[in-house]
């Protein structure tokens, strides 16, 4: 899948510039940058959130799906976690139930989970739920719009471990977004580096941690607090 | 229905029941003696057998006003009812409609809101025709714009939030997601508002028909009559009484009622009673500028977020407080500056500077915290006032402790503000902070700080809303300060690490308590607790092991109103024993600038 | 660029009210003159005023001619008195300001320290009794229409104890009641509104930074927290100006005060058109270019909400 001259345009504000990026099947693309950089708009755009100009090469719109930043936020507070997963669901009525269950233990949660309310549970199984919501819909591209900044680090460990875990299994082809560079490194194959709506350079993991080409980005990686220091 | 139980809306409940009652059974009971002409009785004041009077044919005034009420609070709700089905569909539009659809139907809802409500209803009276029919229609459409702007503002908060946004990408439908997710969520705070559309309307029907707009003879409602009264008020004040005491009590039961049960359903957490104090603090002399001892906050209820917390920092010493959210850490923070919100209270022992606070008076404890104690906060967008320039924020602080002028005030803070090396300094005090940047913000915090000499800095998660190339410059700009002034600083965070480049030394909390305290170039490898062993594990950071999953810590944190016997970590600990879940683990010296609090610790 | 499109706006809604009050001789279902003379006018006078308000010409002269008129200050004859519609208004219409004006300023200066006041000592939950006892009081007496109000006080003041005039507008003490008819209701509203807003000022960081420079109260409250509800306070004003215009109305009547309220009603009860048409143009005007005024207002003192305007 190829994101081809993408750019976004709120008034004379450009808020990503022709970005063209290529996410390749059962691989995870990280899409690191600061605030502002535009990488959330971007991620917006691609799932049809934002009107854009340029195409999107190799994805059937309706089978990109997303999963926002906040799991407070983007899950129905009226609706069970059984109907926010179903909801998506393109399987016959008889078959939801066990769709479902599927769904959810996919992500490692109990089948018992699906007659709760969001308010019952943590903040790191509700974004699992969310998740499983965005598999239903069988998708040939997860956008994770920084899925674990709102989690505290011992849950963050555990819903990067199942991304990974995600992408061995169902060979989903994925964009990984975060502000936070060790994250980005840890589950992604590709890095895209973005800085005020331009990407700024794209590279192999380790290359680009290694050897960056850009200034941007080896400022960005000198910036990176370590809890193993190198050289201070 | 807990609101009920309040006084209040249980009182609105009642007279709204009551009129209810009154409405049903009012012609029934009284209708006759309501319409019972008696020229004999003609305009007579008080008496026995008329409280209120008679009117010009001698029919009792009481009557009349209890047979009123059915009337009255009719046409209220026909009125309402016309509101609703106009003002919802119109409010639901904007976020049904396609952009320019919607701008469009935002933008009717906006000229209409700005008109007087009476005004549209005397319109459409006028148009209408004088009468009960022309009053309620008016009173119905006057009614329509408010409640389309709260539909509106309810349901864009709703069509905004990221569950649509997930809806729309699944591809449920426009119309699915108005009925499944819009109409569901605003339901209840619209049916709210009805209540309280009902008072309105009884109100302004009254109002009409006070001034002889509305409803018409023979018929008669409250409002009429209190038009009839009104005319001989010199001689008989109690005949305008009647229908006055009416109107003013239901529309305060209506508004009662509806007041009481939005505030219910706004309402999350509810207050109890007093907590238990802390235990006895342990007394050590310390000779660092920060001594805390057996620090407790405990809330009404049975929450102790902070137990007996313990910690020294040393001048010219970065001590950091990591844990996870509701650890406890920046309650902590907030308690040793005196800053922990009503209703919290406070136990444990804190000195400064070698100054026993609890045995300061208000007034020397406000100017030894305001002159050797910074604060700094998460957010630096809310941190600085936005309706005062920044050089006057920075200056107050000398002006207020130190007893400068303030042009000497002015000056010092623009010298402080090149001290942390904002560019063109003297400008820049004379802007508001809306003009500064999330960093150029910090660094005015941190400037604040420096109008004085701190001896003990306090930053609260100072970074964690900044870019990592920024909150890497703000870094180092806090440990030049320290090392420049040799204040003591206490760095709160939830990253530990950031905790690791900035800290001398790391204290850990869970559950409310100190876990462990050590240096931090023992953090990566040389932890003793199981907590923050795994907390290190858990972080990937630009050297961690792709290949490996991460460590992860089953189950979740106790919350702060649990408080067991034994360890707080023990259930979801690898090492515990039947040791840990009964007794609590005492926080141990092990070693130079080492304390732990476990059992199992090797 | 804010104030250019704020005008646009004004103009805007200028247009649709001229076009409503225009229309509303229109609405009127069958034939508005025969209607007002009643059915015994012979058929000749009916005929002449039919001519004097343009009816039988084309609709879109008769728009014309209107909007020429409204412009020129020209507002039509009272089918009533004769006397000319703009002349009526002149005569009219500041006493009703006077009175508008005289109770939104002491609202204000009542409200604003008062919510402010109850705001800081309610903070976090302190006081549970002063908090109950306000919010019970304003409450109930927000409930209160001014009408009933205006009764009430004409009972107690003037009927009863005879300290004030019941009515008519002369000299100073005549404007006591009307006055406090009118402000009562608002000072609770406006000062429940004040007090939720300086509620959130006082739970923003900002504060929590004062609070930890350790100024005092008074400095912390004057220079901090005040300035802060200023939005909020202008925008109530602005709201309360704008709501006390039909108030006015209501207690014109109960004090037979020589304003355009009073004036309005005996027109619509008279069926004098052209009275009642001038009036609601007039209300509506004043209205719009309140909230106009408190608009820009808001974008020259408050940085934040001109940034958020474009």
């Amino acid at each position: 899948m190829i994101i081809k001259n993408l750019s976004v345009r709120f008034g004379g504000f450009t808020a990503v510039d022709d970005v063209t990026l290529e996410i390749p099947a059962g691989g995870i693309v990280g899409l690191v940058g600061e605030s502002g950089s535009g990488k959330s708009t971007l991620a917006r755009a691609v799932t049809g959130l934002v009107p854009y100009t340029g195409e999107i090469v190799g994805a059937d719109p309706r089978r990109i799906q997303m999963v926002f930043q906040d799991p407070y936020a983007s899950l129905d507070p009226r609706m069970t976690v059984g109907a926010s997963v179903a909801e998506g669901l393109r399987v016959p009525r008889a078959a939801r139930r066990a769709e479902v269950e599927r769904l959810l233990s996919l992500v490692s949660l109990p089948a018992s989970l699906a007659g709760r309310y969001p308010r019952e549970l943590s903040g790191g199984q509700r974004q699992r739920v969310a998740v499983a919501r965005a598999l239903g819909a069988r998708p040939d591209l997860l956008i994770a719009d920084e899925i674990t900044s709102a989690l505290d680090v011992s849950v963050q460990g555990a819903v990067l471990n199942l991304i990974r875990s995600l992408r061995e299994e169902l060979r989903l082809s994925m964009l990984f977004i975060s502000h936070n560079l060790a994250v980005v490194r840890y589950v992604s194959d590709t890095v895209a580096v973005m800085h005020r709506g331009a990407l700024v350079e794209t590279g192999p993991t380790e290359q680009l941690v290694a050897s960056p080409t850009a200034d941007y980005t080896r400022s960005l990686l000198a910036a990176v607090p370590r809890l193993r220091p190198t050289a201070p | 229905m807990r609101a009920l139980r309040s006084p209040a809306p249980l009182a609105g409940l009642l007279l709204v029941t009551g009129f209810v009652a009154l409405a049903l059974l009012g012609p029934v009971l009284w209708g006759q003696s309501a319409a019972r002409i008696d020229d004999a009785a003609i305009l007579q004041g008080h008496s026995p057998s008329h409280p209120f009077g008679t009117d010009n044919l001698g029919r009792d005034l009481l009557a009349r006003v209890l047979v009123a009420t059915r009337l009255s609070l009719l046409l209220a709700a026909l009125s309402t009812a016309i509101s609703l089905i106009v003002g919802v569909p119109l409010g639901v539009l904007p976020s049904l409609l396609p952009p320019r659809g919607a701008r469009a139907a935002a933008g009717v809802i906006n000229a209409l809101v700005a008109f007087p409500g009476l005004l549209l209803a005397m319109f459409t009276a006028i148009v209408a025709g004088l009468g009960a029919r022309g009053a309620v229609l008016g009173m119905g459409l006057a009614g329509a714009p408010m409640l389309a702007r709260l539909t509106q503002t309810l349901a864009a908060s709703v069509a905004n939030s990221d569950y649509v946004s997930a809806a729309r990408v699944l591809g449920v439908s426009r119309r699915r997601i108005a009925l499944r997710h819009v109409l569901p969520n605003i339901a209840e705070p619209l049916l709210l508002n009805v209540t309280l559309i009902l008072g309105g309307s009884l109100l302004g029907l009254a109002g009409l028909s006070f001034l002889g707009l509305g409803v018409q003879p023979p018929d008669y409602d409250w409002g009429r009559l209190l038009l009839e009264g009104l005319n001989r008020v010199y001689v008989d004040p109690e005949a305008a009484l009647g229908p006055a005491v009416a109107i003013g009590l239901a529309a305060a039961g209506f508004n009662l009622l509806g007041e009481g049960l939005a505030k219910a359903a706004s309402r999350t957490a509810s207050v109890v009673r007093d907590a238990a104090a802390g235990e006895a603090l342990e007394q050590v002399a310390s000779q660092g500028v920060l001594s805390v001892r057996g620090l407790s906050v405990a809330f009404p209820g049975g929450a102790v977020p902070v137990r007996e917390v313990c910690l020294d920092v040393a001048p010219g010493e970065i001590v950091g407080i990591v844990g996870e959210s509701g650890s406890g850490k920046s309650l902590t923070a907030l308690a040793i500056a005196g800053l922990v919100p009503h209703p919290g209270r406070v136990t444990g022992g804190v000195s400064l500077c070698g100054q026993d606070l609890s045995a300061l008076s208000p007034r020397e404890l406000r100017r030894l915290r305001g002159t050797s104690l910074a604060m700094m906060f998460q957010d630096p967008m809310t941190t600085l006032n936005p309706a005062m320039r920044v050089g006057a924020q920075l200056a107050e602080v000398s002006t207020t402790h130190h007893g400068l002028s303030r042009k000497d005030a002015l000056t010092r803070a623009v010298d402080r503000l090149r001290r942390v090396s904002i560019a063109r300094p003297r400008e820049r005090a004379r802007q508001h902070p809306h003009a500064f940047s999330g960093g150029m913000r910090q660094r005015a915090v941190i400037a604040m700080g420096l109008m004085g000499t701190p001896r003990l800095v306090i930053a609260d998660e100072p970074t964690t809303a900044l870019d990592v190339t920024v909150q890497r410059q703000i870094l180092c700009l806090l440990r030049e300060v320290t090392d420049e002034t040799g204040a003591a600083t206490l760095f709160i965070s939830h990253d530990i690490a950031v905790v690791g480049e900035l800290c001398h030394r790391v204290v850990v909390m869970y559950a409310g308590r100190v876990v462990e305290e050590l240096p931090v170039e023992d953090l990566v490898s040389g932890a003793a607790h199981p907590y923050t062993r795994a907390l290190v594990a858990s972080l990937p950071d630009m050297d961690t092991d792709r290949s490996l999953p991460l460590a992860t810590i089953p189950g979740r944190q106790p919350s702060p109103t649990e408080d067991g016997p034994g360890c707080a970590f023990a259930a979801r600990c690898d090492l515990a024993t039947e040791r840990c879940a009964a007794g609590r683990p005492p926080l141990v010296r092990y070693g130079p600038e080492r304390r732990v609090a476990c059992w199992e610790a090797p | 660029m804010f104030l250019l499109r704020r005008l646009a706006r004004l103009a805007a809604s200028l247009a649709v009210l001229l076009a409503a009050s225009f229309s509303m001789i229109h609405l009127i279902p069958g034939d508005p003159v025969r209607a007002a003379l009643g059915a015994t006018a012979p058929a000749e006078l009916v005929a002449a005023r039919r001519a004097e308000l343009g009816l039988d010409q084309p609709i879109h002269q008769q728009l014309l001619a209107y909007v020429k008129g409204v412009l020129t200050g020209d507002l039509g004859t009272s089918f009533q008195t004769r006397e000319a519609v703009a002349g009526v208004i002149a005569d009219r219409l500041p006493s009703t300001v006077e009175l508008a004006v005289l109770a939104s300023l002491i609202a204000l200066l009542v409200a604003v320290p008062l919510g402010v006041w109850l705001a800081i000592r309610t903070h976090n939950g302190r006081n549970p009794g002063s908090e109950l006892a306000f919010t019970t009081v304003t409450g109930t007496v927000a409930a209160i229409p001014e009408f009933l109000l205006a009764v009430g006080l004409v009972v107690v003041f003037a009927t009863t104890l005879g300290w004030l005039p019941p009515a008519g507008k002369d000299g100073p003490a005549s404007y006591v009641l009307p006055v406090l008819a009118l402000t009562v209701g608002p000072i609770a509203i406006l000062s429940r509104l004040i007090r939720v807003e300086a509620l959130r000022e006082l739970d923003m960081d900002y504060m929590r930074m004062a609070r930890a420079k350790h100024l005092t109260g008074r400095r912390l409250y004057l220079r901090h927290l005040l300035p802060n509800t200023l939005t909020a306070t202008l925008t109530v004003a602005g709201l309360l100006l704008a709501s006390l215009i039909p108030g006015t109305v209501l207690v014109e009547n109960v004090f037979a005060w020589p304003g355009l309220g009073q004036r309005m009603t005996e027109s619509i009860l008279q069926k004098d058109y052209p009275v009642a048409q001038a009036v609601v143009l007039v209300y509506g005007a004043v209205v719009l270019l309140v909230n106009f005024l408190v608009d820009v207002a808001l974008g020259v003192l408050d940085p934040r909400s001109a940034i958020r305007g474009t």
